[in-house]
């Protein structure tokens, strides 16, 4: 699967990764949804550590759509709120 | 429960393709290309034209020189025949020129006639190629066409579209009540024949008053025969006139009937 850290690039994962990926991007949901942006930013990074660790990053001029999209490490709690919320991350 | 990275990858999806189909509708960007290659064979067909009306140009200047060479060989004969063989010398030798401009417009008519027919062999070729993607151009469209009707039809279905989504409601809230008043009709007709309810419409009859009507009934068939059999008997032209005018009458209530079919849902 194809997953793209935003303002980074894209990586390539097994799936045999994402059982573990699932955990800590669940986490990273809960801590969003009660405000814990302390927790949040280490969850993000832990999260976003491992998928560089994992994956092999594919070329920046490679067209391959994401499956997965992860907000880039420097996200703010309220930012990542905000593109998950109606107006999303394109506007309009 | 869906992650941060599941979620943003949907609405991110779901946004791109937002956008993209927004930005482009692939039945019109056919109908632009069809339209371009419409005016290049527009261009094409004007430069056949073109070289054509030159060609026929060439051929009136090279009749006309054909002309001139031809007097000025006929009076070259004469001045000979007058013993002029200074002014013979002069009409041939203009002759000899008139000769060379001849050669030259020959050249030129033959390199056009050739440049015209492979113009319009090209016109006649892209002609066909662009009947060919107009057909094409079409089945996409229709098959384009299809494939977003069916996505209206597949989001109804699994009820994505909201507004579909209220339409399948209603439509179950209708199967619903159609339930609810067949068990209720099933229920009371159930309860009027056990005699548990009664009939307070008047329309149900018992078997004695069904007969007794149906009697009454023929009889007054049968009056009415015996009166319309006197009549007949002791009757003028008139009656005749009657029946005869009458005639158009049954035939047109042998045609067919177009009565509206009620399809049950």
């Amino acid at each position: 699967m194809i997953v793209r850290i935003m303002g980074e690039g894209q990586v390539k994962l097994a799936d045999s990764h994402f059982a573990e990926l699932n955990k800590l991007d669940d986490e990273l949901l809960t801590e969003m949804e009660s405000g814990d942006a302390a927790g949040f930013r280490r969850t993000l990074h832990a999260l976003l550590d491992k998928v560089r660790e994992l994956g092999d990053p594919l070329p920046d001029d490679a067209l391959e759509p994401s499956q997965l999209i992860l907000p880039a490490p420097d996200a703010t709690l309220d930012e990542v709120r905000e593109m998950l919320s109606d107006d999303g991350l394109i506007p309009g | 429960m869906s992650g941060v990275m599941k979620r943003m990858g949907m609405i991110f999806r779901a946004k791109a393709n937002k956008a993209l189909d927004r930005a482009e509708d692939p039945r019109e960007t056919l109908d632009y290309s069809y339209q371009k290659q419409l005016e290049l064979l527009q261009k094409v067909r004007r430069g056949v034209a073109d070289v054509a009306t030159s060609r026929k140009r060439l051929e009136l200047q090279l009749a006309q020189l054909n002309k001139q060479s031809s007097t000025l060989e006929d009076q070259g004969r004469k001045a000979l025949a007058l013993g002029r063989e200074d002014l013979a010398r002069e009409a041939l030798s203009r002759r000899a020129a008139l000769q060379q401009q001849v050669t030259d417009l020959e050249t030129q008519h033959q390199t056009l006639q050739g440049e015209e027919e492979k113009l319009t062999l090209a016109a006649q070729r892209l002609q066909a190629k662009v009947d060919a993607f107009r057909t094409k151009k079409e089945t996409i469209k229709a098959t384009y066409t299809a494939a977003q009707a069916q996505t209206r039809i597949g989001e109804a279905f699994s009820g994505i579209s909201e507004e579909m989504g209220d339409v399948g409601m209603a439509i179950q809230r209708a199967e619903d009540k159609t339930a609810q008043l067949q068990a209720r009709a099933g229920a009371i007709d159930e309860l009027l024949a056990s005699g548990a309810l009664d009939d307070s419409s008047g329309l149900a009859k018992d078997d004695i008053q069904s007969e007794l009507d149906r009697l009454s009934g023929g009889t007054d068939v049968e009056l009415e025969l015996q009166r319309m059999k006197a009549e007949l008997a002791g009757g003028s032209g008139g009656g005749q006139q009657a029946i005869e005018g009458g005639q158009g009458r049954p035939q047109a209530q042998q045609q067919p009937q177009d009565t509206p079919r009620l399809d049950k849902q």
